[in-house]
């Protein structure tokens, strides 16, 4: 169900590129280009930003009155625009960075239908929350491998990810512990 | 590859209550292996057959190429003094001992010399960033600290297996990760095999593998063959 890999996409999924490029931009004006390196290194992980994101964000941004245009570089190959975060978008960083971030309900949970459908086709729910189960933790001893050899950034978004993983095994063992009871109400 | 240490078949029961009925677990050096399994499943039961603390009623415990269940008595307790390190939920430290004192205690009763022991519990407690509890008594530290010097007693003489009985249990999150940090240093680095009940995913997850115990048996043989 998951990978690591998936996993990551789905921080970025749910983050504002554009918030994230402007509080970026807070700390000093900056050409496109490095503004994807310095996005990269901090949040990209396994993931890095396309430069056509960056520069279609940034275009919305300008005329969005976010950004502006803080100079030109005229040399050989095109010119190259270097961007600043107007007070408007300082604002913008602050109400984002005040905002909390909606809980997720994780209501429409994949492995529960196939437990749910499993016990309704008479197949091995049991068998299903096992093998789950071990690739769960296969994940999970990738991550605590990658977290011992990285630094502070990397062990905290691995643990994010450790945690996830972790409350998903308990729902499994849980599961595992009330199946015949689901099974009962299923098939009832 | 012979296993250092190897539980086969191992069945043991408490008066009327079977507490484990076929299970099996091999650990190699360097290797570290979870137990885990719902409570009551006869996780700690497991460990403590393969420590030799409890002698099953079937099967067989090798370790080194020795049978462990047929040793007397005082050479088990000898193997488990000088080659096993324990570390339990709650510490178990000596609580009339002072921290550095509990360090030192299965280095004396290894016979080494009193200014010896001192000295290598002394580095071990700095290693672990408690040398400020050294001589503190275990009921004036915190559970953290106080499990980090159980660690310390565990580890200090060099072990060639630990065995652990959910040793993050009474720990937060980050004291958890550095007791899980030096066994994971001990098996890396010192060759040691580390066998490990818990019922934590994250600490589970230190291990290479782990091993399922239900009713009182390992299924899926996952522990013969990893």
């Amino acid at each position: 169900m998951y990978t690591h890999h998936v996993y990551i996409e789905g921080i970025v999924a749910v983050m504002s590129i554009g918030h994230t490029l402007l509080g970026l931009l807070e700390t000093g004006p900056r050409h496109g280009y490095d503004l994807k390196q310095s996005y990269d290194a901090r949040f990209g992980q396994d993931r890095p930003l396309h430069y056509g994101q960056v520069y279609s964000t940034l275009s919305r941004l300008l005329k969005n009155g976010l950004v502006e245009v803080d100079g030109v570089e005229h040399g050989g190959g095109p010119d190259r625009k270097r961007y600043a975060v107007t007070a408007a978008g300082v604002t913008d960083v602050e109400d984002w960075l005040a905002r909390p971030e909606k809980p997720e309900p994780y209501l429409q949970n994949t492995l529960y239908t196939k437990v749910v459908l499993a016990l309704l086709t008479g197949r091995g729910a049991a068998e299903l929350l096992d093998a789950q189960r071990a690739e769960h933790l296969r994940l999970m001893r990738e991550l605590t491998r990658r977290k011992s050899g990285g630094g502070l950034a990397d062990q905290l978004i691995c643990d994010h990810a450790l945690f996830h993983l972790e409350a998903d095994l308990r729902w499994l063992e849980l599961t595992a512990a009330r199946l015949d009871r689901l099974a009962a109400e299923v098939r009832s | 590859m012979t296993a250092l240490l190897a539980g086969t078949g191992l069945a043991k029961v408490f008066g009327p209550t079977p507490a484990l009925v076929d299970a099996s677990l091999r650990v190699d050096a360097g290797e570290i292996v979870a137990i885990m399994g719902p409570s009551g499943s006869g996780k700690s039961t497991l460990l403590h057959c393969l420590a030799g603390i409890v002698r099953p009623d079937a099967g067989r415990v090798e370790y080194d190429g020795r049978e462990l269940s047929a040793l007397p008595d005082a050479a088990r307790s000898a193997l488990r003094r000088g080659e096993f390190g324990f570390v339990f939920q709650f510490g178990q430290l000596v609580p009339e001992l002072s921290c550095a004192e509990n360090v030192a205690l299965p280095l004396r009763l290894g016979g080494a010399g009193r200014r010896d022991a001192a000295r290598r519990a002394a580095d071990w407690l700095d290693r672990l960033e408690v040398g400020g509890a050294a001589r503190q008594r275990p009921g004036e530290v915190s559970g953290g600290q106080a499990q980090r010097v159980a660690v310390a007693r565990a580890l200090v003489t060099g072990p060639r297996v630990v065995f652990a009985d959910e040793p993050t249990g009474a720990l937060d999150s980050l004291n958890g990760e550095r007791v899980m940090d030096l066994f994971t240093a001990a098996a890396r680095d010192g060759g040691a095999a580390v066998v490990l009940v818990t019922h934590e995913a994250r600490v589970a997850a230190y291990a290479d593998r782990e091993v399922v115990v239900r009713d009182g048996a390992t299924p899926d043989r996952a522990g013969v063959a990893p």
